[in-house]
């Protein structure tokens, strides 16, 4: 039965995808699309795009590995919208920018610090699509049988498909349901689990339990519980899939709204996970990235529980199916833009680059859990672009090198450490933690580096910067001027 | 009834006018005057003001939480309606507190662009 709601929902997405052919996507389309948009639509494509398969399946799996703290996933992963919406989402729509290369271009106005932000986000996009596809293949496996690679290609594949055929990403509307499918596929199958343990008597954990208590089950919980609030919080803005959405604002005013929308919508679906994690510990469940889809089968039990895990089943293809199609688009976006000539032919060949590097590394990299390995690509996110985005909204001193530095320095410490991570390096010790959670330390560096070279270098402060401020804050409804820079459509 | 009516002077304290700016506040925004300049810098002090307000509120918050489970470890395992006090903040109360906020923010927010175009739009 599981089988045939994955062939559902392949189904669908491939079928979305096909009739999606005629619709162009480019940034006016977009625009266009804004005027009838509302925040509530809006905000539900963001999270139908957002929640990928580590807020599906990983944050339990997690939860049942290490205990409470992982409880600071799920809020570090909604408190990131809280920090983005104080500190960038008005501006960000203000300034017009399509894709965040395209925001340091503006702002900057230095091809240079463009072209490192885009290997930036291309890098961001790999690191958070490859486990996307390990996943696929670990789920698959669950319910099929099938070798682990095959999910993760039949994913892929589709993934590809429908982005090189230009459907399913323009289309606001899918993406809102796919946040209202995933929410269903979690809550309903919820309710009867909690019916079930209704009537087995609220069974609790042993007393004394050292696994419901904060600060336990890690080698340094205390460092790994502020890396990891670091990361979540500060990343969430620096996403390259997220940022996209915020064009579809015909306003500042709008983006704000959208956000507070996106923080209550992720707010209700993360309260979930939790109880997922509580529930497989409680029942004595493995610790494993799959235990959401095998704890109702465990709880109900017969048709039912047949029935509500191939609804989870099918919450778990829509994550793992939105949240990369989303991605591709904004890596293919940006490989064909800024790192191959740029066209239609440009667009195939960075598509099938922007999938088959992830797919491959999915199949070499060791097996981690999905939320760890998105987790470093948070963190990635938050030593590059988040230093680059709150310094370029509200500090008029930045400057082209000091952004570039920053950009290198904090992004390039991220990127080794997740490589070292990934591939194998250390798991224990004091440098296991450090490279395992590195935001601790890469965030302070970016931000450092970024403020002390640009008070060393005060004459290359770009020359538009106060128009440029002008046009990050100032209310739509004044007539300023606000330049005449406009992002490069695909 | 002879004569012509007597003669009154009209003045007027012409303080209104007195205080108001060659152009438009735009054209100062526009071109970069220092007049346009203090404005701009107001605006972005004020936003930038709200948001490290918030920015650090949500910092105590959620960077005091680990903190006090270490120094009272008594908080660990402490009970809240029969569940464990940390799995009711970090798993509920928590997401209400992040919406509240943002609701105020946004509030706030709007309510300086208000005053800022009104400022600039009254001149």
């Amino acid at each position: 039965m599981s089988i045939a709601a994955v062939v559902v929902v392949v189904l669908a997405a491939i079928l979305i995808g096909a009739f999606g052919i005629r619709m162009s996507r480019t940034t006016s389309d977009f625009y266009v699309a804004s005027r009838t948009v509302s925040p509530l639509w809006n905000a539900s494509a963001i999270g139908g795009e957002y929640l990928s398969a580590a807020s599906f399946l990983g944050i339990a799996g997690l939860l049942i590995t290490y205990g409470a703290d992982m409880l600071w996933l799920p809020v570090g992963w909604t408190g990131g919208y809280l920090v983005l919406l104080v500190l960038v989402s008005a501006p960000l729509r203000r300034s017009g920018a399509y894709t965040l290369p395209d925001f340091a271009e503006a702002r900057l106005e230095s091809m240079a610090v463009r072209r490192a932000s885009s290997v930036l986000v291309v890098l961001i996009g790999w690191f958070y699509l490859m486990p996307q596809f390990q996943s696929a293949g670990l789920v698959f496996r669950t319910i099929t049988g099938a070798p682990e690679w095959a999910g993760g290609l039949v994913v892929a594949g589709v993934v590809a498909a429908n982005v090189l055929s230009g459907g399913m990403r323009s289309i606001t509307f899918v993406q809102a349901f796919q946040y209202w499918l995933k929410l269903t596929a979690l809550a309903v199958p919820l309710v009867f689990m909690l019916l079930a343990w209704r009537s087995d008597g609220f069974p609790g954990l042993p007393p004394g339990d050292p696994w419901a208590l904060p600060l336990h089950g890690r080698e340094h919980p205390l460092y790994e519980t502020y890396s990891l609030i670091l990361a979540t919080f500060l990343g969430t803005m620096g996403l390259p899939h997220v940022l996209v959405r915020f064009y579809t604002n015909p306003d500042g005013r709008a983006a704000r709204r959208t956000t507070l929308v996106v923080l209550t919508l992720l707010g209700a679906f993360y309260l979930m996970p939790a109880i997922y994690g509580y529930l497989g510990r409680v029942y004595g469940l493995p610790a494993t990235d799959t235990v959401v889809l095998t704890l109702p089968g465990r709880l109900v039990g017969g048709v039912g529980g047949e029935l509500l895990t191939a609804l989870i089943t099918a919450g778990a293809f829509a994550a793992f199916l939105s949240t990369s199609s989303g991605l591709t688009v904004s890596v293919a976006g940006v490989i064909a833009q800024d790192i191959l000539r740029g066209g239609v032919r440009s667009f195939r060949v960075a598509t099938v680059l922007a999938v088959v590097v992830p797919f491959a590394l999915a199949g070499t990299a060791r097996s981690l859990p999905v939320a760890t390995v998105v987790g470093l690509a948070f963190a990635v996110a938050a030593s590059s672009f988040c230093p680059l985005l709150v310094l370029g909204i509200w500090w008029r001193r930045l400057t082209t090198v000091g952004a570039m530095s920053g950009l290198l320095l904090g992004g390039g410490l991220a990127c080794a450490a997740v490589l070292a991570t990934i591939t194998g390096g250390p798991d224990t010790g004091w440098m296991g933690a450090l490279l395992s959670q590195p935001a601790a330390w890469t965030v302070p560096i970016s931000f450092a580096v970024m403020v002390v070279v640009s008070l060393l270098t005060p004459s290359r402060v770009p020359a538009g910067v106060a128009r440029t401020m002008v046009r990050l804050h100032t209310p739509e409804r004044l007539n300023v001027d606000r330049g005449d820079w406009r992002p490069r459509s695909l | 009834m002879t004569g012509k009516p007597r003669r009154v002077v009209v003045t007027s304290p012409r303080t209104a006018a007195a205080r108001r700016p060659r152009h438009p506040l735009t054209r100062e925004i526009d071109e970069q005057t220092r007049l346009g300049e203090v404005y701009m810098r107001s605006l972005v002090r004020t936003q930038f003001r709200l948001a490290l307000f918030v920015c650090t509120l949500l910092a105590c918050l959620v960077g005091g939480l680990p903190l006090l489970f270490l120094l009272v470890p008594d908080l660990r395992s402490a009970q809240l309606l029969g569940l464990p006090l940390p799995w009711v903040v970090l798993a509920g109360l928590i997401y209400p507190a992040f919406i509240a906020g943002a609701w105020l923010y946004v509030w706030q927010a709007e309510r300086n662009e208000r005053d800022f175009a009104d400022l600039v739009e009254r001149q």
